[in-house]
């Protein structure tokens, strides 16, 4: 399903059924997953699924129980992380606060046998790379967060890691200073290149920066795909419901590709083939269409306006299902609210649109 | 889902690959925990065997301890100490906490200075507080009418020392506990209409009753284990602490020696391990979200709690006084012209201006090298990468010495180090068992001083070094060591002033050309010499103060040049 192992023959880091358990508590179980040269994944999930415990043991950090690591075509498995190539830029950005924001960005290039001269030029470069070069001198606590987060970034960056670590990078951060860094990071990364892993629990930021996301849940991979993919095609009603808002409707089965809700038969997609037993439909609001003739009767219910929730750009409608149903949500754009001009406690119709609509076993 | 398609099984555990970092962490580790254990474990076991023991090293079993419990002169030391030691803790405890509760509830003015006298006695030898006293309540004494016909000797004036001499210790503590009060449980109390006596005893003492009872382990433990007071005020009042120095340097019975040891050592090993509990609990009050309680005028209040920090600064201030000052007078209490004849320590048994100059290099000694030690220990065991059992070892290794008492840890060294078929036997009567003994007697709390510093550093720094390809030791002496400046400059602070004022480990080990200012204070007050006594002690104390004083300068110089990168 994805179009990047078609166009990379080897993937870069190959992580093959790794589990990790601290005493009795097991913090990752069976986890195998592929990333590929210059991809940027994140690693998305609640808290305490499992997704630090996994970049830790990428690390080295935290080696993992069982299971094996591969990185660039070599077991890494049981390395230390000194031995290991990456770099990494934790929540609290770990710099040295002793030393000036040149001398943390140096610090990993001095040592090896490097000029001094070559050292000052690539510390210079990558400053000017995340737009410091005029802060050298200051130290840490002189700078502000999102400062601070570009120097651990520059810092990672300087001795050419073969893979870059990030985890949680900007949740220490203001919510405006975020959005940006979100591109700023993303575009440095898509410059230089560099293979990226970011732990992150912010579903927006994952939507936003990565090429493929992979959805974590209590220890486990629950989805690995693109944004789009796991937006629109959850693969699980874990996933379905921790990205983005989605609506569950109880409905019985009734027959080839069809459900029963309430006195209505709804008509699923062809794709989706369902079994006996008791299901949740699930559409997003954006999908849940206001009834117009061209849209025709199919999947067609009348509803009754409950609330509504002005968000802005567009209204949250609460709408009530014929029989004892939960009520669902709706996102109706301003436009329409004027044209229909809805108020609570009015009546509705509405389209479930058959290629938008999901099926999750109870 | 492709992923789980490539699954290939791999059922064996994965076996981390040590780095260099690793091997070089543990090596470190391993030969500290070596030092812990040829300077402590060892001659505590030896000890322990030679209670076991008789004098010509054959098994006995419990002999030697039926033979003390038969003894009625040494087994009623048992009860001596417990009853100083118990009276000593209400007192000293009460004391400490109303002056805490002056410092910090109240509004009163001078409280810096409150602060720091109160500070004064650890600046002193415990034998300085007993001289004090004799010359204020002894037989010749300006005050003795004061006692009504009652003795200093004994377990009066005992107390009264050991008040002084543990009552900064106490202080400390309390004043910490109340600190973290929090100041939403007061203005709840208020709203509700409690009355101020009501708030008291509702919040004010549960909030600090950790603290509390932590202090009073404390003092016990201090009281139980001192030997300075009664041995210069004690007069025919037997304890534990100066029997041990009574059957080995007295009678030359090291036996018997032993088994008061182990027996000094049951009630401090017992006092340890309830403070340990109790510490634990306060760590949970510490880490609540408060609001800082600030102390609002109230001028009867603030004017009773003044006059009572003033009297208790008069009692430590005095005491001193007293002692310069018998120091000064040529021959108390016949000539009263002063002079500096008492400070001709050459003239006197002791050790002469030698023991002195001895101290202040065995105290730079302690100070330049346990800050070493201590300090890397603590740095193997806070950042090292696994290795979970090896640093609990250590760690415990590193509680032990709070446990036990200085004359026990002396005599355990005496039996270890003197053994002629100990590769350890060169030390014997050096400088070196003198700096070795001392920074292992002291250990505890300059580990944990460097634990909670480093407790305090971002744990990622170490992963951020390895990361970029950096050695520990690189990250230890460009960041670790600069960050953590002011807490080492703590820890060599308290080594220094423990190590020129301790007796009672080392009192047991100095040799003909290492004796030292506290053991001439001891000796010149053993042979009458009273006044020098006071004179050498005075020393220690202008020492010792101007030691906090650079010490004080140094950190204010380093606060004020590393501004720039602080933030706290």
């Amino acid at each position: 399903m994805q179009q990047s192992e078609d166009q990379y023959a080897q993937p870069y880091l190959r992580i093959s059924d790794l589990s990790k358990e601290f005493g009795v508590f097991t913090a990752l179980q069976g986890v195998s997953l592929d990333i590929y040269d210059g991809e940027f994944v994140c690693f998305l999930g609640p808290s305490g699924c499992g997704k630090t415990t996994l970049l830790r043991a990428i690390a080295g950090l935290d080696i993992q129980t069982t299971g094996r690591i591969e990185q660039g075509g070599l077991d890494i498995s049981a390395l230390p992380p000194s031995e290991r190539d990456f770099g990494i830029v934790f929540q609290s950005y770990a710099l040295f606060p002793n030393l000036s924001v040149a001398r943390n960005v140096a610090y990993g290039l001095e040592n090896r046998g490097m000029k001094r001269a070559a050292i000052q030029s690539r510390v210079d470069e990558l400053l000017s790379v995340v737009d410091l070069a005029d802060q050298a001198d200051k130290y840490p606590a002189q700078l502000s967060g999102g400062q601070q987060q570009r120097v651990a970034l520059a810092r990672a960056l300087a001795p050419s890691p073969g893979l870059l670590l990030l985890d949680e990078p900007l949740s220490a951060l203001d919510a405006k200073v975020r959005v940006h860094l979100r591109s700023e990071i993303k575009d440095l990364q898509h410059r230089l290149g560099v293979t990226t892993v970011m732990v992150t629990h912010d579903q927006e930021e994952a939507l936003t920066m990565a090429d493929r996301i992979v959805v974590m849940n209590e220890g486990r991979v629950e989805q690995i795909g693109t944004p789009e993919a796991i937006y629109g095609n959850p693969s699980s009603a874990f996933v379905a419901d921790f990205i983005g808002t989605m609506n569950f409707i109880p409905v019985e089965p009734a027959g080839a590709g069809q459900v029963q809700l309430g006195d209505t038969r709804l008509t699923l997609p062809d794709s989706v083939g369902i079994e006996a037993g008791r299901f949740n439909l699930a559409i997003r609001p954006e999908d849940i269409a206001v009834w117009a003739p061209e849209l025709g009767d199919d999947n067609r219910l009348e509803v009754q306006v409950s609330n509504l929730e002005f968000l802005g750009s567009f209204v949250r409608a609460t709408l009530e299902l014929p029989g004892n149903a939960a009520p669902v949500r709706a996102d109706l754009s301003i436009n329409l609210m004027r044209d229909l001009e809805l108020r609570p406690g009015g009546r509705l119709s509405i389209v479930l649109p058959r290629e938008h609509l999901h099926v999750y076993p109870d | 889902m492709t992923a789980s398609a490539s699954v290939t099984a791999h059922a064996g555990r994965v076996q981390p690959k040590l780095g260099r970092d690793d091997w070089m962490m543990r090596a470190f580790m391993g030969v500290i925990a070596l030092y812990l254990l040829a300077t402590l474990a060892l001659p505590l076991y030896t000890m322990l065997s030679k209670s076991v023991e008789d004098g010509d090293g054959a098994f006995i079993g419990l002999a030697n301890y039926t033979q003390y419990f038969s003894t009625p002169a040494l087994f009623h030391s048992i009860y001596n100490s417990l009853f100083i030691s118990i009276v000593t803790t209400l007192i000293t405890t009460t004391l400490a906490f109303v002056f805490a509760y002056a410092l910090t509830r109240s509004c009163m003015p001078f409280k810096g200075a409150f602060k720091v006298i109160a500070m004064v006695p650890i600046l002193v030898p415990s034998l300085l507080p007993g001289i004090a006293l004799i010359y204020l309540f002894g037989n010749q004494g300006m005050l003795k009418g004061l006692l009504f016909g009652h003795s200093i000797y004994g377990p009066i004036g005992i107390i009264i020392a050991e008040v002084f001499y543990t009552l900064p210790h106490a202080l400390l503590i309390i004043v910490t506990a109340l600190s973290i009060a929090d100041a939403r449980l007061y203005e709840a109390s208020t709203v509700l209409r409690a009355t101020t006596l009501r708030t008291f005893f509702t919040v004010t003492l549960p909030g600090a009753r950790y603290g509390l009872i932590s202090a009073g382990f404390v003092v016990f433990t201090l009281v139980i284990t001192d030997f300075g007071v009664p041995k210069v005020v004690g007069g025919q009042y037997n304890v534990l602490a100066l029997d041990i120095y009574k059957q080995v340097i007295g009678q030359q019975n090291f036996q018997m020696g032993a088994v008061v040891g182990v027996v000094l050592l049951i009630p401090a090993v017992a006092a340890f391990m309830v403070d340990r509990l109790v510490q634990r609990r306060q760590v949970a009050l510490l880490s609540a979200r408060s609001v800082p309680y600030t102390p609002s005028r109230s001028p009867v209040f603030d004017w009773a709690m003044m006059g009572y920090c003033a009297l208790i600064s008069v009692f430590i201030l005095g005491m001193l006084g007293v002692c310069q000052y018998a120091a000064l007078v040529k021959f108390w209490p016949y000539n009263l012209t002063l002079g500096l004849s008492n400070y001709a320590f050459d003239l006197m048994d002791g050790g002469g201006w030698d023991s002195y100059f001895n101290s202040i290099r065995m105290a730079l000694y302690t100070a330049a090298f346990g800050t070493g030690v201590v300090f890397l220990g603590a740095y193997m065991v806070e950042k090292s990468r696994g290795f979970h059992t090896g640093r609990g070892v250590f760690q415990f290794f590193a509680m032990m010495p709070m446990a036990v008492p200085g004359m026990v840890l002396g005599l355990a060294y005496i039996f270890f180090f003197n053994n002629p078929n100990n590769p350890l036997n060169f030390l014997y009567g050096t400088m070196g068992i003198l700096v070795i003994c001392t920074i292992t007697h002291f250990y505890t709390v300059a580990h944990l001083t460097a634990v909670t510093a480093l407790k305090q550093m971002d744990p990622e720094f170490e992963a951020v070094s390895s990361s970029l390809k950096q050695p520990f030791y690189r990250t230890l002496t460009r960041v670790t060591v600069p960050v953590c400046l002011p807490a080492i400059l703590d820890i060599s602070i308290y080594l220094f002033v423990n190590a020129m004022t301790t007796v009672s480990a080392v009192v047991f080990l100095y040799g003909p050309d290492t004796a030292l200012a506290s053991v001439a204070v001891l000796n010149m007050d053993d042979a009458g010499d009273i006044a020098p006594a006071a004179a050498m002690g005075m020393m220690i104390f202008y020492t010792n103060a101007a030691a906090r004083l650079i010490h004080g300068l140094l950190t204010r110089g380093i606060h004020a040049r590393t501004q720039a990168w602080r933030t706290r």
